[in-house]
């Protein structure tokens, strides 16, 4: 009886919860599951209106097609690693400065962030093309002789690209260093351990889960950028999300532009599981000090 | 005698006004300096004159027109729009024929008008220079600017195909005027794909809009550019050094279309044919640097002969040019762009 009683509490209770979650329930199955659905089933529409493979087959036919896919993911994960080169060294410098210069180093590193993503990437372009002032202040400090090009093509695309991408992992990178107690480092130090040992051993795995989920975050934002890569990559560095521009243009059904968007889909989920599989990311990404 | 004038002239305007109060036209166009230049020049002044009232919106190209012709649900009435994807867009059923009937084409440039769009106005495609590294001497065909040891320096060209492979196809030696019958299949196309990636290591930059060709002209980014005239024009009103030429130029057109099912099909035609008449499009040249498409608008005497020289269309510059083929673009352009894509990844 008295069991009962609590068990049609539980299930109450777990109505009532249900109850509370659902318009976010609804929300993302109208703004997520039902797009992505329709995504998936425009793909299979031929130019004719009528089921077809059409759309994939294009893509498998045309060579064109796995170079985009190609670099698409090769300027995410170069992004992603510069970003991480760059970012944690900065983020372990601010999190070992007193409080109110970390501060101030934290707003500098926002600043930007907050900053048309448009204007950052002219900005590039201003600084960084053939009579801009990278060039002209190396020519005149005779660095170099001749203007190099920085710019209008891959490593144009990826200085812009990392500067965008840095706070997205400097802030978690340096909340999970934040969290960790200075103890551990002395009690570390205590038992021997030279400040070498002591980061690599107790503090570098207590930073892990902010490094990756600013890794992941970095990773899957720059899987569909389109700004950047098309006004500093000069036309050569192509990727998926401009590709999906053009076919709309191009062809008269959408299922054109709509297979590129699931094979994206697909291969980002793909490429998530099987690191997945490796690097356990639930422990990384929830277990963090944010 | 003047004001028995003025008062017949209102009188008239006032009886067409009130025949025509019901009437009216949605015009869908790109918006910026383009449609501002349209609507002074040409919608502003034909409402006028015909009592049509005219709603102006700004619009993304023939994508838009698909969805509303696919939905059902055309708001619509005319539409501006490029040549080639107006071809594409008639070859996929979303648009209606024109009536020739209604709209007078009679002294109109021969290629500059088809079954489903009718030209607005003339930009063309040409090859510009900078002229500090050349000097006026820069390029003088499509030759010249493919002849990377001759004209040593750094190219700009075109991101997409259109535009791309008619210069291309005249720089293996192929005469202006068999350019689209050597274009007429793969193998051609191949060709011309062929002849850009022989300099694509000078290709600096492949540009993807208007005003970026500017600005890489502007900026001395590069040293010599494919892009449009007008553009041209604008950059060295800006300062820039830049000196273009018609030779061998290619002769495009922006037009005006009708959706299949637009809501107000007969008043389009008759707006269509208000504003397609030489006394409207004479105007267009003093608010932007395109050319009409009625060759009878360079003889009402609006149009001064230093404005003459510098537009596409005058009949000057258009013998030295090729016109655009808008068949060669419906048959191919999809085929097309799909094998430049495979030269632009490479």
């Amino acid at each position: 009886m008295n069991q009962d009683g609590l068990r049609l509490d539980e299930r109450l209770e777990r109505l009532k919860l249900f109850g509370l979650a659902s318009p976010a329930i609804l929300l993302i199955l109208v703004i997520l599951v039902v797009p992505v659905g329709w995504l998936f089933y425009v793909s299979f529409v031929g130019a004719d209106g009528s089921y077809s493979l059409e759309n994939y087959e294009r893509m498998w036919k045309r060579r064109s097609y796995a170079r985009i896919f190609r670099t698409t993911f090769e300027v995410s994960f170069l992004t992603t690693g510069l970003c991480i080169l760059i970012g944690y060294p900065l983020a372990y410098f601010i999190a070992g400065l007193p409080g109110r210069l970390a501060n101030l180093c934290l707003i500098t590193v926002l600043l930007p962030f907050w900053t048309s993503l448009l204007v950052r990437t002219y900005a590039w372009l201003v600084l960084l093309q053939k009579r801009g002032l990278v060039n002209e202040w190396a020519i005149s400090l005779g660095l170099w002789d001749e203007p190099i090009k920085i710019v209008h093509n891959m490593t144009g695309n990826l200085i812009g690209m990392v500067h965008i991408m840095l706070p997205f992992l400097i802030l978690p990178v340096y909340g999970a260093m934040r969290a960790i107690n200075q103890d551990y480092m002395k009690a570390a130090a205590n038992l021997g351990a030279s400040p070498r040992r002591a980061f690599w051993t107790v503090f570098f795995p207590l930073t892990l889960p902010g490094l990756f989920a600013g890794s992941l975050m970095v990773f899957i934002l720059c899987l569909g950028f389109f700004v950047t890569p098309a006004v500093l990559g000069g036309g050569k560095v192509i990727m998926v999300s401009m590709k999906i521009v053009s076919n709309i243009e191009l062809f008269v059904n959408w299922g054109a532009a709509s297979a590129l968007g699931v094979v994206l889909l697909v291969l980002t989920v793909a490429i998530l599981w099987v690191a997945s599989r490796f690097l356990n990311l639930e422990n990384m990404t929830a277990g963090g000090g944010h | 005698m003047k004001k028995t004038g003025i008062l017949a002239l209102t009188t008239a305007l006032a009886a067409t006004g009130a025949l025509a109060a019901d009437k009216t036209v949605t015009i869908a166009s790109w918006g910026g300096s383009y449609q501002e230049a349209q609507s002074k020049a040409l919608f502003e002044p034909a409402a006028a004159n015909t009592g049509i009232e005219v709603k102006q919106e700004t619009y993304g190209g023939m994508s838009d027109v698909r969805l509303q012709v696919s939905s059902g649900q055309v708001t619509l009435d005319i539409v501006a729009s490029g040549s080639g994807s107006a071809a594409r867009a008639a070859a996929e059923g979303l648009l209606a024929p024109l009536d020739y009937g209604v709209i007078d084409v009679s002294t109109f440039y021969p290629n500059l008008y088809t079954d489903y769009c009718v030209g607005g106005d003339v930009f063309s495609t040409v090859y510009a220079w900078n002229t500090d590294t050349y000097g006026e001497d820069g390029p003088q065909s499509w030759a010249d600017f493919f002849d990377v040891e001759k004209f040593p320096g750094t190219r700009a060209y075109r991101g997409k195909v259109a535009g791309a492979l008619e210069g291309a196809m005249m720089a293996t030696g192929v005469a202006p005027e068999d350019v689209y019958d050597a274009l007429d299949s793969e193998d051609g196309i191949e060709t011309a794909i062929d002849k850009i990636r022989s300099i694509k290591d000078h290709i600096a930059v492949f540009w993807t809009s208007g005003a970026q060709h500017a600005q890489l002209m502007k900026d001395g980014e590069v040293d010599m550019t494919t892009g449009w005239n007008g553009r041209f024009d604008n950059a060295k009103k800006d300062g820039a050094n830049v000196m273009y030429s018609f030779n061998q130029a290619l002769l495009d057109y922006d037009c005006f279309a009708v959706p299949k099912g637009a809501p107000n099909m007969e008043t389009a035609m008759e707006f269509l044919a208000e504003i397609s008449k030489p006394e409207y499009q004479d105007d267009l040249p003093k608010y932007i640097t395109y050319g009409p498409t009625n060759k009878a608008a360079y003889e009402t005497g609006e149009i001064t002969a230093e404005q003459e020289a510098g537009l596409p269309s005058s009949p000057a510059n258009a013998a030295a040019q090729v016109p655009v083929s808008l068949e060669w673009y419906a048959k191919w352009e999809t085929i097309a762009e799909e094998m430049y894509s495979e030269m632009l990844t490479e």
